[in-house]
């Protein structure tokens, strides 16, 4: 009785609430200042999309647009015509960015693993139009990061 | 005279001028401590560690587009921000800030304020009153329910508040025997022991806590709420909303200044011996730390709801303080009793 009346009169609750406040006031602070720091990816991560190619430069993708189909958002379009050594190849393979929903459907539906979600995720571009990736645009990404999208493979390869 | 004048108007520049700015960087430092209690950094971009913030919020404040309900009374709903702020800025007129004998120029020392008033407390009363009016012509001017329904809202919480703050005061008063502000801190000379703190301990909660209420501030920061629609100045954009900000951050700093002066000593320092260093500097260090305890509360906690902070104003605070004018006059006027408070006079 008389240690509530303390407790209430001395707002003794409130006080318990301002310690730890104030504590938290000198604790190390979990900011990341993001254009000069970031934060850890995992090799998971699905960012911009790239086509990847064989070692002999020939490139990966089959034509075979699993990925056009399961992809949900309908963001793929594939056009594919036999080449003049016999083989099935796209003469098309579009990805509307702005459609893309990144659930990685594509990646996982690939048989040949030509079609991958890369860490780059800072492409923000000033129009829709430069969202509209073409085959050009996405063989070349998967050239210039393939030795992170092979390493990023390698360190997943043992969960999928 | 036009040099009297002269004086004057450069007495009201050095006040007003850095209470603008301090008002600014209160801002900042809000923004900054609130960071780091949720173990953030805050904001830090903007010039050196920020501290060019307040100036570019202030620019974006200043060039956005002030747009006037169709509906609205205009010249209401332009006066209202003007009658908001000003109470809170023409109170600092009667505010000591130290006392100075300008290097033994004057053989004694005068006080540091615009007007050096004897009956200051009761101006300050008066004068933080007022913008209640603002407040309540804000919603009116708007012609909007939401509006009307937030000053109300906001007026009755004021009025609520002033009285228990009003009533605290009578105790400063009956001990200090004076309603000069100077008076009350010459009274509290000699160190922490001889503070109003002391013997007034649950009138300073209670007047800070009022405080807290009548600028506004979080636990009872219900003039500005976002699930109740905000308030009185839902209405309102770019700099004439930003006055009744400048309002609310006056209003801080008077609540912190007066806090100070009536139970904190003012500008004596807690031991005698550093009263070298200058009054000033005690005064505004006192309500700097003030300050940082009104953004240290709007930190820790949650808002009160409308019939708990109605409680608190007329059920707790209102007996409370009526309660201890009592028990501070029975001190004072029985003649057995009035020995406790001579010795302590005596002891002090």
């Amino acid at each position: 009785m008389l240690k509530r009346a303390f407790k209430t009169w001395f707002l003794w609750e409130l006080l318990i609430g301002l310690s730890v406040t104030g504590r938290y006031l000198f604790k190390k602070k979990i900011t990341v200042e993001y254009p000069e720091e970031k934060t850890w990816l995992s090799p998971r991560f699905r960012g911009l999309h790239a086509l990847r190619r064989y070692e002999s430069g020939e490139e990966r993708c089959i034509a075979c647009k699993l990925c056009e189909v399961v992809c949900p958002a309908l963001a793929i379009t594939i056009e594919s015509e036999e080449r003049d050594d016999g083989s099935r190849r796209t003469t098309r393979y579009d990805i509307d960015m702005t459609k893309c929903i990144y659930c990685g459907f594509c990646q996982e539906a690939c048989p040949v693993d030509a079609i991958v979600e890369t860490q780059e995720f800072e492409y923000a571009t000033e129009t829709r139009g430069e969202l509209y990736y073409t085959k050009d645009m996405l063989l070349a990404h998967g050239d210039r990061y393939e030795s992170q999208i092979a390493a990023n493979l390698a360190a997943d390869a043992r969960y999928s | 005279m036009a040099i009297q004048a002269g004086i004057w108007a450069l007495e009201i520049l050095a006040i007003a001028v850095p209470i603008a700015l301090s008002v600014a960087y209160i801002t900042y430092f809000e923004r900054r401590v609130i960071g780091w209690i949720q173990v953030r950094k805050g904001c830090n971009r903007v010039g050196p560690a920020g501290l060019l913030q307040p100036l570019a919020d202030g620019l974006k404040l200043f060039l956005k587009e002030t747009i006037i309900p169709a509906r609205a009374n205009k010249l209401l709903f332009v006066g209202a921000p003007i009658l908001a702020l000003t109470p809170a800025l023409i109170a600092f007129a009667v505010v000591p800030f130290g006392e100075t004998s300008l290097f033994g120029l004057w053989d004694e020392p005068h006080v540091m304020a615009i007007a050096h008033l004897n009956v200051g407390l009761l101006y300050i009363l008066a004068i933080s009153s007022l913008s209640v009016y603002g407040f309540l012509m804000a919603g009116w001017a708007s012609n909007s329910k939401y509006a009307i329904m937030g000053s109300i809202r906001t007026t009755c919480q004021m009025i609520s508040y002033e009285i228990a703050m009003g009533f605290g005061l009578v105790t400063v008063m009956m001990l200090a025997g004076s309603l000069d502000l100077a008076d009350i801190v010459h009274a509290q000379q000699g160190g922490l022991l001889h503070w109003y703190m002391i013997p007034l301990f649950p009138i300073l909660l209670v007047f800070f806590i009022s405080g807290c209420a009548e600028a506004g501030r979080t636990p009872f920061d219900l003039t500005e709420t976002e699930e109740l629609v905000a308030g009185y100045h839902v209405e309102y954009s770019g700099m004439w909303f930003a006055t009744f900000s400048l309002a609310e951050y006056g209003t801080m700093i008077l609540i912190s200044l007066m806090t100070s002066i009536l139970f904190l000593g003012g500008w004596y320092a807690p031991i005698p011996a550093l009263d070298i260093i200058p009054g000033t500097f005690w005064l505004l260090g006192k309500a700097a730390f003030l300050i940082f305890v009104f953004i240290w509360f709007r930190a820790t906690f949650p808002r009160y709801r409308y019939d708990q902070m109605m409680r608190l104003g007329w059920k707790i605070f209102l007996p409370w303080t009526l309660g201890w004018i009592f028990v501070v006059g029975v001190f004072i006027y029985t003649p057995g009793l009035d020995g406790i408070i001579n010795f302590w006079l005596a002891w002090r």
